[in-house]
């Protein structure tokens, strides 16, 4: 469903901070994947993600979803096949808006935006047994500014608001890494009960490589700018974390997974 | 320093302070909503008076005269966001530049740097003649007024459309907007519209009431706007927490300080010196959140995270 061709990218072209971010890659999800990513730090995992939302052009390669050509759509126009959740819970939310007001606004993705009302009385009441259902105490504050929310209830609308809409993709960038371990792993399993209600094809990066084994029912880990490993079903089901560790170190040549890695 | 003089000063301050309140709605809607310093309404508060004044010299109706000064606003802030989106240059940039292109656009318009007009010859809709001894409907204290009402009402049904909610959704979080399929580059031109579009109406005001259109009329205006804005947040912004009652509270800092400016005229303060004290009170205003974050310990971890 989702197809990445080859693709290229290269930040600061023909200046000292030349980076290759992207070094021709090829990815391809079945429908209803649930995909963990891994990788180092400058492995090209978030670029990947962006690549596939447009936030910026890439040099080379096609994207595409269910068979269309996506590569030259802008951002907000890609927004109609994907939902998003950002590392930083400031990102993915309106902080000056009312929890009401961000769902609403996700709820017309995808959708013209006209001079028809912004928010009706009938889903205010929708918004609110969902909101109920995360459990974070939050249905009584409905017209809170989502400013005053922790990171992680902002993190948990986030991913109500990305998924609000059914997306055709689920994007998870490290959604839970600024998130401290409690509530991460509260997040972490409304994010794996979320895909799985909605059966959504999803991919999801971490740090975590416990997590990585644990959720999903693939995982490909990326090095240098492209998948160097690629692993479903079974096969990654019985993965352990040395067996990761293991096989990083022989990709990254001997060089040392980073501290990050190691300790997560 | 006979208090009457005062007195008698002060409806005209009152009336002056509701024209300039349009232009400081509109400099709210850039500044807060879209978080753009806009500097194109130097230059448009002229078009608006000039292009009003001019239609009526030419025999329009007062009102197709204002509704022509609407829309050349609405095209000034057009051309400013197409710098700004579409051609990449920064916001605030691209004000200044359409900003002084609205110079020229200007004398072009009037044909030469002033243009007057007649209260006596003309139907105007408001005046500075219009303050005392005429029956209240045609008070220009109470015309504004209710053009005020009639564009607080149509703004805040409109910032709550599915369009409108967009708009502040773009000014508040770009990436979120994105994500969430919503056209930034055509929100932020929107609104750069609608907000130059208010400013030429009070332009058109403005150049009723005084009489004129001058081509010197609109400069140092954004610092004016500002200072409505920052001063009705200060007076009001504990308690007025519903869009349309925010921009209620613009409207009444721009009151207050056209009844503080006429005191100050009232104390034979040097005139010459006015913009100069307009500038730094404004400074300090807006350098008041910056400081109390700089300067004052944050408290102590509000709940935070504990219950997330």
């Amino acid at each position: 469903m989702l197809e990445i061709k080859n693709v290229y990218k290269t930040f600061n072209a023909g200046t000292v901070n030349q980076k290759v971010a992207l070094n021709g890659l090829n990815l391809t999800l079945e429908d209803g994947d649930f995909v963990t990513v891994i990788g180092g730090n400058g492995a090209g995992k978030s670029t990947m993600l962006n690549a596939v939302a447009g936030v910026w052009p890439v040099d080379m390669g096609k994207i595409l979803i269910d068979g269309k050509d996506i590569t030259r759509l802008s951002e907000h126009k890609r927004a109609k096949y994907i939902g998003r959740v950002f590392q930083d819970p400031m990102m993915g939310t309106a902080a000056t808006m009312g929890i009401d007001e961000n769902l609403a606004l996700a709820r017309r993705r995808g959708q013209p935006r006209t001079l028809r009302a912004g928010i009706t009385a009938k889903e205010r009441a929708e918004y609110r047994e969902m909101v109920k259902e995360l459990d974070l105490g939050l249905e009584d504050r409905m017209t809170s500014k989502v400013g005053l929310l922790s990171g992680g209830q902002r993190q948990a609308i986030t991913l109500l608001m990305a998924t609000l809409q059914k997306p055709r993709l689920l994007l998870l960038d490290e959604h839970t890494a600024a998130l401290d371990p409690k509530t991460a792993a509260k997040v972490l399993s409304l994010s794996d009960k979320i895909v799985h209600e909605h059966n959504l094809t999803t991919l999801m990066i971490t740090h975590n490589m416990k997590d990585a084994i644990r959720y999903g029912n693939r995982l490909i880990m990326m090095y240098d700018g492209h998948i160097v490993y690629d692993v479903r079903g079974e096969e990654k089901a019985n993965l352990k974390v040395s067996d990761l560790l293991a096989r990083f170190e022989k990709v990254s040549d001997g060089e040392f997974a980073n501290d990050r890695m190691l300790l997560s | 320093m006979d208090i009457m003089t005062l007195l008698n000063a002060l409806p005209g301050a009152v009336a002056q302070g509701l024209i300039w309140a349009i232009m400081a709605i509109g400099v709210y809607i850039t500044y807060r909503v879209l978080d753009i310093a806009d500097l194109t309404v130097d230059g448009t508060l002229c078009t608006g008076g000039a292009v009003c004044i001019m239609c009526m010299l030419n025999g329009c109706n007062v009102w197709v005269a204002m509704l022509a000064a609407t829309c050349a606003g609405l095209l000034a802030g057009l051309i400013t966001g197409i710098f700004h989106t579409w051609m990449g240059i920064q916001a605030i940039l691209a004000g200044i530049l359409t900003q002084l292109a609205l110079w020229s656009v200007n004398l072009k318009i009037m044909g030469k740097s002033n243009q007057a007009i007649n209260v006596d010859k003309y139907d105007l809709v408001v005046s500075l003649r219009y303050i005392k001894d005429v029956p209240f409907y045609k008070n220009t204290i109470f015309v504004v007024a209710i053009i005020i009402a009639v564009v607080i009402a149509i703004l805040y049904w409109f910032f709550g459309t599915e369009l409108g909610c967009g708009i502040r959704a773009t000014g508040c979080n770009g990436n979120m907007a994105r994500a969430q399929g919503i056209n930034t580059s055509l929100n932020k031109v929107l609104g750069l519209m609608i907000s130059n579009g208010l400013v030429a109406l009070s332009g058109a005001l403005l150049a009723q009431y005084q009489g004129f259109a001058d081509i010197n009329m609109g400069r140092g205006s954004i610092v004016i706007g500002l200072a409505a804005v920052i001063i009705g947040e200060a007076l009001l912004g504990k308690i007025f927490h519903n869009f349309a009652l925010k921009m209620l509270a613009v409207a009444v800092g721009s009151i207050v300080y056209y009844l503080v400016l006429q005191v100050v005229i009232w104390f034979k303060v040097d005139t010459d010196m006015l913009k100069a004290f307009s500038a730094v009170v404004v400074a300090i205003f807006l350098a008041i959140p910056y400081w109390k974050g700089k300067f004052t310990k944050p408290a102590v971890a509000k709940g935070g995270n504990k219950n997330a």
